[in-house]
């Protein structure tokens, strides 16, 4: 610059601002920033899409925190069970105690005497719970003939209830006062003195919209068949197809006109402010709480209504100010917490005696077809079982693998064979792995089925690669002069590697190893080929033991067809996540503490 | 052009402690090193100089086989120490380095301890019996290698914690500590500034009373300064060896002349 400057004879000092800039300076400013804007974009959308999953899996296993139990006195009915205070514990603990419980609800709520009913009166308690009470008494055998206090564990639609999965009770206002009468054929005439049904009756009737509509819908489709018909008869080369055809269209119309008039009665009886109205499970449910005890609306007009006892009431209320009035949105076909499983439900937790408690039981037991009973301790104890299988197979001999192949193997073909193929090892499909551990460990070797010992072998096999591609990195970050110093002392190569290049590479071995383990414990395809996929209901105490893997768990659980799993298998993602972040952290501590610069 | 080395000048007549014949080295289809035939005496420095990739180092790592560990490296000719051929088939490699101490270009001490760092070669060597002796050792060895007073408080510190030159020094140490006969130093003071390197150099000297010291070095001066006997190499042929002052002032080959006066190089 300087020279060419000087060349010029006359020359004035070239000066150019450094504010501002050319065309092509902003231009490149331009294109930086955009540039910074894609990756903060880029960030922006990882991290929200990262925080609505994680959200979206802690909000769903709230519902798994808590469990709803029964705790009503039980009276331990000696002559009922059959049974006395010196008799076997194994012959208490087969004694009728589902008998004793559902007697001890059947005598709370006298009225649910039909089949049905009292099947769904039994449905609150967990079928689990017997069992429990079974073992608590079988221990304590001095109980028998008195009356205890045991938490029942309450079924999981019982639950979701408490969680109001199935929506809210809603309380109307109500202005009137309340009569209630008993008719003849056992239903009640009740009444109130201001039309305190009217918004319930438009809810109601409402449902009426939805019925003409699907006639109209039907309608429609006898519309098009009427314009089908015509077509045909129009096209029809003999008179006798012609008549048919018309036969057919008149018929269709005569149904068409039939729907349309059933769909504007219904609008009309919909568009009208009074008219009494049935009350099916299709529509809301309607509960009247008074004299003591729950009554649900069959038919129900503005100041009128039908209605049919769901607990026992004290009859007959007149003019009584004591009453509440309540709506459920969700129709009863819809949910399966029938309205007097609601009633049920509300009265015991009126007595105090539901309560909702830390669901400890979810990190203690092992799986169960209930999903109120099942708990993730026996897919973590598998878990473990599996991983010390795979840590015990895959460490020492990835690890010796690679100081073999970092360290003393010769260069030649053969070995960079092996290399090649150790990485390409590392690429294959897990479930390829699953194939293999099915055909050769199962079926040559004949070990069995869904123990921890096949999946530890077969996730061995998988994290191996990883291992050894690691360590070896690591070994291949040790300077050499650390090698060269101790050879130069006399060291052999094995003194060598084992007094001085293995331990600086030990935090890296093990940053991949907890790497590649967290793989593995996050890992499900193959296990599924080997049977860990089984339905466990113990905790596993071997590695020869049926198992199953926390992976495995959540794929299971997410399968079951209970509405109360959704929050279990969120549940058992925020464990397994936890398991992870935690071996992570673990792996960056090891880094941090035991990195050596040099 | 350069001093004339005045310390300790007077020409002992030693009996030769390391004899090569008709060394040949190859890297694979490279050369490496051609036809050096030299004696290098007991109670001496011999300094090793030449231009860059001459094969100095190549020729110094022969000495005592660490370049046993480059798979491509094959080295013909005999090396003898004491009359024994080391690349004989029933030579153990180890036993050789634990006769023949090295010292490389960069300070590596082991990331331990100094205590450690020393008493690791004898400890593989099985030399002590117990504690005491191994501290003895250990104690001794850094005495020997001039850095005892520096570091006997803090033993326990670990030995990457130490300037450069204590490191090169704490590493002279470690080399001694097994007891070697022949001291091989691969450049040594590189990596050092002038004040390290002028401790290491004085250590030099005072070791050459116990063994016989074989030197790689890049200063000429260095050379001038520490060695008794000097060897060229030029393009893996050894040039020119011979008492340093000799070399310095009188060389009988053109290219040594050239060299030591910066034509070539």
């Amino acid at each position: 610059m300087a020279d060419l400057a000087s060349n010029i004879p006359d020359a004035a000092p070239r000066r150019s601002s450094l504010a501002g800039g050319s065309a092509r300076l902003r231009k490149r400013r331009r294109a930086e920033l955009r540039l910074k804007i894609y990756g903060i974009s880029a960030i922006g959308i990882a991290a929200a899409a990262l925080i609505t999953l994680l959200s979206t899996v802690v909000f769903q296993a709230g519902g798994a925190l808590f469990s709803t139990y029964l705790d009503k006195e039980i009276q331990l009915d000696t002559e009922f069970l059959g049974v006395t205070a010196s008799s076997d514990p194994k012959v208490i603990r087969r004694a009728d105690f589902d008998g004793l419980i559902e007697r001890g609800l059947e005598e709370r709520f006298p009225l649910a005497t039909g089949r049905q009913e009292r099947r769904e009166l039994h449905d609150l308690v967990s079928g689990g719970a017997n069992f429990e009470l079974a073992d608590h008494v079988a221990a304590n055998p001095d109980l028998l003939g008195q009356s205890i206090n045991f938490p029942l564990i309450g079924s999981d639609t019982l639950d979701l209830y408490k969680q109001g999965a199935y929506g809210q009770l809603d309380r109307q206002p109500v202005n009137g006062l309340l009569s209630v009468s008993e008719l003849e054929d056992g239903s009640l005439a009740i009444s109130t003195s201001a039309n305190d049904f009217s918004d319930a009756l438009r809810q109601v009737k409402s449902q009426l919209y939805v019925d003409a509509d699907r006639l109209r819908r039907q309608a429609s489709r006898q519309e098009n068949a009427i314009r089908v018909y015509g077509e045909r008869a129009e096209a029809a080369e003999t008179e006798e197809e012609r008549s048919e055809q018309l036969a057919a269209q008149d018929l269709a119309r005569e149904r068409r006109d039939a729907l349309i008039a059933q769909a504007e009665a219904l609008e009309a009886r919909a568009d009208g402010a009074g008219g009494a109205e049935e009350v099916d499970d299709e529509n809301v449910s309607l509960f009247i709480k008074a004299g003591g005890g729950w009554i649900r609306l069959t038919e129900v007009n503005r100041a009128e209504a039908s209605g049919e006892l769901l607990t026992r009431v004290t009859l007959p209320i007149e003019d009584s100010e004591a009453w509440s009035f309540r709506i459920m949105e969700l129709p009863e076909s819809n949910r399966p917490f029938s309205d007097h499983q609601i009633a049920w439900a509300e009265t015991l937790n009126e007595a105090g005696l539901i309560e909702r408690v830390f669901n400890t039981r979810f990190f203690t037991a092992a799986d169960s077809r209930a999903p109120e009973l099942a708990g993730i301790w026996g897919a973590v104890v598998g878990s473990f079982w599996t991983m010390l299988v795979t840590f015990s197979l895959t460490f020492p001999v990835g690890v010796l693998g690679a100081i073999y192949l970092q360290e003393f193997a010769p260069r030649n073909r053969f070995t960079d064979f092996i290399e090649v193929n150790i990485n390409n090892l590392a690429a294959v499909p897990s479930i390829v792995f699953g194939l293999l551990g099915l055909a050769v460990f199962l079926s040559f070797f004949g070990m069995p089925r869904s123990a921890p010992l096949v999946g530890g072998i077969v996730l061995a096999l998988m994290t191996l690669p990883t291992i050894i591609i690691a360590s070896r990195a690591a070994l291949r970050a040790v300077p050499p002069s650390i090698r060269e110093a101790a050879l130069g002392v006399g060291a052999s190569k094995v003194q060598a590697v084992f007094h001085h290049v293995l331990p600086l590479a030990m935090p890296g071995i093990l940053t991949g190893t907890i790497i590649g383990m967290a793989a593995a414990l996050g890992e499900t395809a193959p296990l599924l080929l080997i049977g860990m996929v089984a339905f466990i209901v113990e905790v596993p105490t071997g590695i020869m033991d049926n198992a199953t893997v926390l992976p495995v768990q959540v794929f299971r659980w997410s399968d079951f067809p209970e509405r109360a799993f959704e929050a279990k298998t969120a549940a058992a993602i925020c464990v397994l996540l936890t398991f992870l972040v935690v071996m992570n952290l673990v792996a960056i501590i090891l880094r941090r503490k035991f990195e050596r610069r040099w | 052009m350069y001093d004339v080395p005045n310390t300790t000048q007077e020409t002992v007549v030693t009996d030769v402690k390391i004899k090569a014949k008709d060394v040949q080295v190859y890297y694979g289809d490279n050369h490496a090193i051609k036809d050096v035939s030299v004696e290098i005496e007991n109670n001496t420095v011999t300094a090793f100089i030449g231009p860059s990739g001459c094969g100095k180092s190549t020729f110094l790592r022969c000495i005592n086989r660490m370049n046993d560990t480059i798979d491509v490296c094959r080295v013909e000719g005999d090396i003898l120490i004491d009359g024994e051929d080391i690349y004989d088939k029933r030579i153990d490699p180890v036993q050789l380095r634990a006769k023949v101490g090295m010292v490389f270009q960069k300070p590596n001490p082991f990331p331990k301890s100094i205590y450690d760092n020393v008493a690791y070669g004898p400890k593989i060597h099985g030399m002590s019996r117990n504690k005491a002796e191994l501290d003895d050792i250990v104690e001794r060895a850094l005495r020997r290698g001039a850095i005892w007073d520096e570091v006997k408080d803090r033993l326990d510190a670990p030995g990457t914690g130490l300037s450069g030159g204590q490191q090169q020094r704490l590493c002279i140490a470690r080399a001694i500590a097994t007891e070697p006969e022949v001291l091989l130093m691969d450049e040594p003071c590189s990596a050092l500034d002038p004040i390290a390197t002028a401790q290491v150099e004085e250590l030099i000297d005072e070791l050459r009373q116990n063994y016989a010291v074989v030197i790689v070095t890049h200063s000429m001066q260095q050379a001038a300064r520490v060695s008794q006997k000097t060897a060229f190499f030029h393009l893996g042929n050894l040039v020119e060896y011979g008492d340093t002052p000799k070399i310095f002032t009188n060389p009988e080959d053109s290219r040594t002349e050239s060299y030591i006066t910066g034509r070539i190089g």
